[in-house]
This record gives C-alpha cells, structure tokens and sequence, in this order.
C-alpha cells in the first residue's frame, strides 16, 4: 500500500484503464470465437458468450484447408529463418570484424537499399519471382526477404564488442576463418541469434502483401492469407473468422510470453520492426 | 577472404533488392502490361501522376492518415512510457499488455478491428448505443473509414512507441531528477525540463519510423476497407496494388511506387537534417 500512496491513484487508474482498452479487442476475439453463432447477431452482445462453443475451433479445421495454411507458413518461417539468419550473421561478421577495400561503402548501400520497404518494388520483384518460375511456390516468397537489414545490422552492432584476440588467437591455432566463425565467434553469439530467430519468424509468419503476390492458389495461401480469404466472404461466419484469428496469432502470443525479454531487447536496440 | 561471409546476402541483395529497385524505373519508362507488347513511353508515366485526380487523392489520404496516426501514437507512447517507468503495482504487466500488439499481424488485427467496428453487430456500436449515444458507420461511411484505420493503427503501435520511449527514459541518470527535488521542481516542472528535451532524440527517431511506416501502410487497409467505401480510404501503396495487379498497369504502378520511394526518402533525409541542426543548436546553446 505505501507504494500505491507514492504513485498517484488517478495516474495509475488511466493506466489501468489504458491497459484494459489494449486488451479487449483480444478478449472480444476469444469471445466471438467460442460463441454460438446466433448470438453475434444480438443488438446488444452480452460480455460473456451464453455457452462456450469449441467446436467453433474444430469447424475452421474441417471446413477450410487451415492445416494446410499452417503447414506453408510454417514452411516458409523456418526456411528464413535458416536462411536469414545464416546469411545475416556471416554477412555482419564481416563487416564488423574485416578490414576489406570498400567496406563502409557496401554496408552503407546495403542497409540504406534495404530501408526499402517491399511495397515499393511489388512490380519489379513480381516480374523476378515469375521469371525464375516461383510464383505460386514457398521459395518466392522466401527467397526475396532473405537479406534483411535488421539482421545485417544487429550482428554487426553485436560483433564488434567481441574481442578481437579471441579470433587471433585461433588464426595463430592455425584454424581456417571458417572454423573460426563456427567454433569461436557463433557459440559467443547466442543472444544475437535469439533475437534474430525470434524477429525473423514473427516477421515471416505475419507477412502478408508479398504472399499475396506470389501466392495465388488456395492451396498454397498462407494463415494470414486463409484469413483474408475468410473475412472477404459476402455472408461472413465472425464466430469462423475469430476462431482463426486466434489460431494464427496463438504461436506469436506463446513466443511473446517465452521471448518477451528478447523483442523488448530487438526493438529497443535498432528502432526496427 | 570476408567476401565468402558476404557473398551469400550479397547475392540476394543483388537480385532481389537492388536490381527490382533499378528495374522499377526501367518499367516506370514504358506502357507495360502483362500479356501485350510493351513500348517506351519516355516520362509519360510520371506526367499521368500530376494529372492523375486518383494519384492526388491517394496522396492526399496517406498523408492525412500518417498525420493523424504518427503524432497520436507518439503521444500516447510517451504518456504509458512516462507512467510505467514509476514504481506501482502491475506495471510489469501492464507493460506487457500495451507491447503485446507488436507481435499480432496486420491481417489479424484488421479482421479483428473490422468485427469490433462492424456497422450492425460491432460491440462499439454496441458500447455507444448503450451509452445513449447514436451508432456510427464506421466502416461503410466514406468519412469515418479513415479514423478507423487510425484508430486501429493506434492498437498497433502504441507499445512499440512506449518500448522505445521506455528505453530512453532508462537511460536519464536518476540524479537529475534528484537535483531538480531539492531545487522544487514539481513533477510537471520536472517533465518540461528533464524528460522532454532528454526524450528528444527517441521522439525523432521514432517520427521517422513511424511515417515510413504509414508511407507504406497496405495490410490493414487492404483488409479492412479495400480502399473503400469509394475512394475514401485508398492510399498510395492500395493504389500502386490495384495499378498493377487489378488493372495490369505495370509501368504507371512502376512511376508511383518510384514517387512513393522519393517521397520516404525525402522524408527521411529533411528529418535526419533538422535533427542534426537542433542538436548543433542545443550543442552550441
């Protein structure tokens, strides 16, 4: 009680306030989700569904190909993740640890180029995706994003605070830089690769104006694509709808209770996200 | 030798990145479509943009969308970042649940959000029916379809607003504050003298991240409105999809997302100057 009197009441019941205004459109999300499909038509929707309805989750299994969407999208998050994150690490390594001609220039243009935002060059990376013949499949939707600039530069913020007599210490070993970046500089590495891991998935599994370029078959449409599909109907199940707006956004909120730590770490350290 | 550690993202960047962005104003050049033939067009792209009303309308909306959105979510950031710093009870998970959004998908949070604000069964209408108040068509009137994407986009980016903001508080050494307690500052005093200029730099830094990113916002206005009712809610990158894959219209989509990319970075580069001209002045000051 002495710490509520040294903090004011009125600025703590705002908060309180604030907080329960970011959490309803989640709670109305589970309330819709498991609620009979009659009763969201009510004029005046009662707080709490009168019965809870699973099989509200079931349905969305059985009437639309929502494993096959979970399936893609899981797909594509782990392979860039791989990818990515692989790339990223070597790609930072040596622009922290490497004196090499042209340098700052590249890493300059790199980071500047990737500020791009993807929406601005939908045409001409619709037009590279079809001509490598990957429309429709996972690798064009992975593939583009692979050399992102938030992994670029985290790793190379992260690598240049590693010593660098640990690394000429296994040169004088003898050990070639291959074996050096393997053994010595990604073991120290762990924290970095968290966040990258943690980042990138989210970002893959939440994308959606790219897949919905490349992706053009059902059959091949991701969660958040499925999703789309789901709230363009004429006549729209919302009880259908909400349930699968909770099964996409389920993994994310389980990696945020886990690596809450991890993105507070990874946004406030670049401003990315 | 660290070309072998460069040379895999490289390859990537090269192909995916820096050639589509040359290729962009390749395109941007000509009449092109997808099935018939294409021919140079010269700049006639670019002219159709400044006679184009859809073009100014498209423009005139991510503007006022980035105006509405960017300095209400800063604010609102600032104000949870400022009150959960204090000591209190819950803050951890009050904390929690304002950044928790950072991690829900455009797609989810526009199907949501258009459940929420649905003109007949929406639980706000609901909500203001209940509070005597009369219903609002939120989404299906061309003048509140707009402040409904705002009002979402809020949802979205508050709490990264307020992690940032919290960071930088963190970072504002306790003495100061101490100092300006034995001195008699209020509490008010304290936040114009201490806190506020010390914030400065996150605010710029998040200024910019934000408008780029209502620059280029797509996923919750193409899911919750389409563009729509009419017009009202198309922005410029809404615009540029319809252009090229509605419409087929590669070139002229090709011209605008050109004019969207100078328009970023523009944007970018006059911030990153007057940046650095108030902190030569407060330097010099």
């Amino acid at each position: 009680m002495a710490r509520i009197r040294s903090f004011p009441l009125v600025a703590w019941l705002l908060l309180a306030c604030g907080t329960l205004v970011m959490a309803s459109p989640i709670y109305w999300m589970l309330a819709t989700a498991l609620r009979p499909r009659a009763e969201v038509f009510a004029a005046q929707p009662s707080l709490w569904p009168s019965r809870l309805v699973w099989s509200n989750i079931g349905a969305v299994f059985t009437q639309y190909p929502t494993l096959q969407w979970l399936a893609n999208t899981a797909t594509i998050a782990v392979i860039a993740v791989a990818i990515t994150v692989t790339i990223n690490l070597a790609c930072g390594y040596a622009f922290a640890k490497f004196r090499f001609p042209g340098r700052d220039v590249l890493f300059f243009l790199i980071l500047s180029a990737l500020m791009i935002p993807i929406q601005v060059i939908l045409v001409p990376e619709f037009l590279v995706v079809s001509w490598f013949g990957l429309l429709n499949t996972n690798w064009g939707v992975i593939l583009p994003r692979c050399a992102e600039a938030f992994g670029i530069f985290m790793t190379r913020q992260f690598m240049l605070s590693l010593p660098d007599e640990l690394i000429e210490a296994g040169r004088l070993d003898g050990a070639g830089e291959l074996q050096i970046f393997w053994r010595i500089v990604l073991p120290l590495s762990r924290p970095l690769i968290a966040v990258l891991v943690v980042f990138t998935f989210m970002w893959r599994w939440n994308d959606f104006a790219w897949p919905l370029v490349v992706l053009t078959d059902q059959q091949h449409f991701t969660i958040q694509q499925g999703l789309n599909l789901l709230k363009g109907d004429p006549n729209p199940n919302w009880p259908h709808i909400m349930s699968l707006a909770l099964i996409s956004i389920a993994p994310m909120l389980a990696i945020f209770v886990a690596c809450q730590r991890f993105i507070v770490q990874g946004v406030a350290n670049t401003g990315l996200k | 030798m660290p070309y072998i550690f460069i040379a895999p993202n490289l390859l990537l960047f090269s192909l995916f990145m820096l050639f589509p962005l040359c290729y962009a104003m390749f395109i941007s050049l000509h009449d092109w479509d997808l099935v018939g033939d294409t021919s140079f067009a010269g700049l006639a792209n670019y002219s159709r943009l400044v006679t184009d009303p859809l073009f100014w309308t498209a423009l005139r909306q991510t503007l006022l969308y980035a105006g509405g959105a960017v300095p209400a979510s800063l604010a609102l950031g600032m104000l949870a970042a400022v009150g959960l710093n204090q000591r209190m009870p819950g803050r951890i998970f009050m904390r929690s649940i304002f950044f928790m959004p950072v991690v829900v998908s455009g797609v989810a949070t526009a199907v949501i959000a258009s459940w929420l604000f649905n003109d007949n069964y929406g639980v706000i209408n609901a909500l203001l029916e209940r509070a005597g108040l009369s219903r609002v068509n939120w989404l299906s009137s061309p003048s509140w379809a707009l402040p409904s994407l705002i009002i979402t986009t809020l949802w979205l980016r508050v709490g990264f607003c307020m992690i940032i903001y919290l960071a930088a508080l963190q970072s504002i050494p306790r003495t100061y504050y101490e100092a300006a307690r034995i001195d008699g500052a209020s509490a008010l005093q304290q936040f114009i003298h201490i806190t506020w200029p010390l914030l400065r730099p996150a605010t710029f830094l998040l200024l910019i991240i934000n408008v780029i990113y209502s620059f280029h916002v797509f996923d919750l206005v193409f899911v919750m409105t389409g563009g729509g009712p009419g017009f009202s809610t198309t922005v410029l990158v809404q615009y540029i999809f319809n252009l090229a894959f509605a419409s087929s219209e590669m070139g002229y989509a090709s011209a605008m997302g050109i004019a969207l990319y100078a328009l970023i970075l523009a944007f970018t580069v006059l911030q990153w100057l007057a940046g650095r001209r108030s902190e030569v002045a407060m330097g010099g000051g």
